[in-house]
């Protein structure tokens, strides 16, 4: 019997981010743990009909008398860290996004507990951990030489199977006191109905050939039809049709969708770096030789300013 | 300024990894400065060079590394820290303790640059752990970065296009990211200039006599198989495109 600690996530309106429900399915492992579900900066009751169905028994919202966790990770992590030692969690998880990855990993370094971010794989029974060496090139298999341990799994890698339960809400006021070494100013938004990269179920991305910036809309309106994120290569970055957020590669972003649907790009090894672990890979390009036929799952041979709308048509057709 | 920079040397990301055991690879490919560490010294230099101070590099790895603590001497850091292991995959709480404990004896940091990740081991912790042991603040994924007033500024990316503004108090962690600056090249003067330049010398059971704080080991590499040729879809755009709608069903 172990004490699981789960991290959630939750989006700009208060639900519990999708991507959560693989992590949840992970920590519960082969059942007889307890898993708490730990909360920062949202809604207890507004999540709980969500993380009930994946079985968290117990859902902390953790909060601080002496400090707004609001206003810098630093403190988040500290609140973070006396819940995890309150609860006498065994293992925290959560999810490896950007904001999942850093607090984890500011987790484990105030409490000095092994850390292992981005995995694709765990077995709890001998705190075994797989994730990726090298940009995808290679699994790796890690052992984790403690009891305790921190774990972040990379979005999507994992099913979500749901196993009802009935949960408990908590409450847990940290002992956490503002030093005032670290605030955040301000955030400057993005566009904000952009599905994230990283935790995007469905990428299309175009490269080089796309040629400005104002053609990516023959993506975006795809992409809103296949509820899908837009990335590019670093080409089509290089170039300035699209911002360096969106470049997918060994020097941009990595991903693992279900889908990856390449347009107009060759298929170097340097953006493959970024997406090789994609489930399935579609490639549209112009030229029948190109590489990038060559290590994809399905291919067609055509240029990306007519195939693109057709299968955005094709969509909409269902 | 006292400024350090903590730099991985590791196999160029172009060159195909060959599993050579259980948990080894063939080493005798290029190994070049970790990417995201070239814009982490970079920003330590243009700091030294507009307020002055020192900038040390700092580097955890085999004898090899030799080449990526010149590099980062051949750019502008004045002197080096080479403590050196004989494992490839060194576990990330004792490069930290290792790091931490070489910066101690060393001086007194009023700054600590990193990469955002390694792209060998990709751990992606060595900052926040570096942080925690000296008791720092620490911001990563630094994608701009301003300091006046001894405040720092770095712009955080988190997703969808936004980034947060975090404001830390010297001492500080602050992790690169790309986009953060452009690297210099080196030039023929610079290295040159690098070959002469100190590098203190340490083995790591010097700095982390006890081992057992080892957190993980790498049990096993194993190749990630390419996919093989696709299934080309044949006909018009249109008739392909209906293809793909069924098959992603
Ligand atoms: C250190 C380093 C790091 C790098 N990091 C990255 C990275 O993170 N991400 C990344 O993507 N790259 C990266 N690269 C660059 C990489 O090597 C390639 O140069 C780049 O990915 C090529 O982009 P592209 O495929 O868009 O363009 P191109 O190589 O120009 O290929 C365009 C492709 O589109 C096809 N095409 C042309 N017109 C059309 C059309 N109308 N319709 C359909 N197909 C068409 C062509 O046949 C061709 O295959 C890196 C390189 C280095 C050296
Ligand atoms: N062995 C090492 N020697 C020096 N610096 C390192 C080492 N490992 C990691 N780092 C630094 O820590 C950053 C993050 O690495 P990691 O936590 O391994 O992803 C890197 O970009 C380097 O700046």
């Amino acid at each position: 019997m172990a004490n699981i600690g789960v991290l959630i996530e939750t989006t700009d309106k208060g639900d519990v981010k999708k991507a959560n429900f693989g992590v949840m399915t992970a920590a519960r492992g082969n059942g007889g743990n307890t898993v708490f579900g730990l909360l920062i900066g949202a809604d207890a009751a507004a999540c709980k009909d969500a993380v009930q169905a994946y079985g968290v028994q117990k859902l902390v919202p953790i909060s601080a008398a002496g400090a707004d966790l609001s206003s810098s990770p630093d403190l988040q992590a500290k609140a973070l860290a006396e819940a995890v030692k309150n609860f006498d969690i065994n293992v925290l998880f959560g999810l490896s996004s950007s904001t999942g990855k850093d607090l984890l990993a500011r987790t484990a370094a105030i409490l000095n507990l092994p850390l292992v971010l981005d995995c694709v794989g765990v077995n709890l029974a001998e705190n075994i951990a797989t994730k990726f060496h090298f940009a995808g090139k290679t699994f790796a298999k890690i052992k984790i030489k403690a009891e305790r341990w921190i774990c972040g799994i990379r979005p999507n890698s994992m099913e979500a199977k749901p196993a009802a339960c009935e949960t408990e809400i908590l409450s847990y006021a940290a002992p956490v006191h503002d030093t005032g070494r670290m605030k955040i100013r301000e955030v400057k938004k993005g566009d904000s109905d952009r599905i994230e990269l990283t935790e995007a179920d469905i990428i299309i991305s175009a490269g080089r050939p796309i040629g400005s910036a104002e053609n990516f809309k023959i993506l975006h309106d795809c992409a809103k039809v296949l509820g899908a994120a837009v990335g590019a290569s670093r080409a089509a970055v290089d170039a300035g049709f699209a911002p360096y957020e969106m470049q997918v590669g060994q020097t941009g972003k990595t991903v693992s969708p279900k889908v990856y649907i390449a347009c107009g790009i060759s298929g170097a090894v340097q953006h493959f770096a970024g997406m090789k672990t994609s489930k399935t890979i579609v490639a549209i390009n112009k030229d029948p030789e190109s590489p990038i036929f060559g290590k994809c799952d399905y291919g067609i041979v055509g240029d990306l300013f007519e195939v693109v709308p057709e299968l955005t048509d094709a969509l909409k057709r269902g | 300024m006292q400024i350090y920079v903590c730099v991985k040397h590791v196999p160029d990301t172009a060159v195909p990894i060959k599993l050579t055991g259980k948990n080894s690879f063939d080493e005798s490919v290029n190994f070049v400065v970790n990417p995201y560490d070239e814009f982490a010294v970079e920003q330590a230099v243009q700091i030294k060079e507009k307020q002055g101070g020192e900038v040390v590099v700092v580097t955890v790895g085999k004898e090899a590394a030799m080449k990526s603590v010149r590099s980062a001497l051949a750019v502008g850091a004045d002197r080096g820290i080479l403590i050196k292991c004989d494992t490839s995959f060194p576990d990330s709480t004792v490069v930290a303790q290792a790091i931490k404990k070489a910066i101690e004896q060393d001086g007194k940091p009023d700054m600590i640059f990193t990469g955002k990740q390694s792209v060998d081991s990709e751990g992606m912790q060595i900052p926040y752990r570096l942080a925690a042991a000296f008791d720092m603040p620490a911001a990563t994924e630094a994608a701009a970065f301003s300091m006046s007033d001894g405040k720092v500024t770095v712009e955080r990316e988190i997703g969808g296009g936004a980034r947060q503004v975090i404001e830390m108090t010297l001492p500080c962690v602050v992790a690169a990211t790309k986009g953060l600056n452009q690297p210099r090249y080196a030039n023929m003067p610079g290295i040159m200039k690098a070959k002469k330049k100190e590098v203190k010398q340490f083995n790591l059971s010097d700095m982390v006599p006890d081992l057992s704080i080892t957190g993980t080991e790498l049990l096993e590499l194993e190749l990630f198989p390419d996919k093989g040729k696709a299934k080309m879809l044949q006909g018009s755009p249109k008739e392909a495109a209906e293809q793909l709608v069924k098959l992603l069903n």
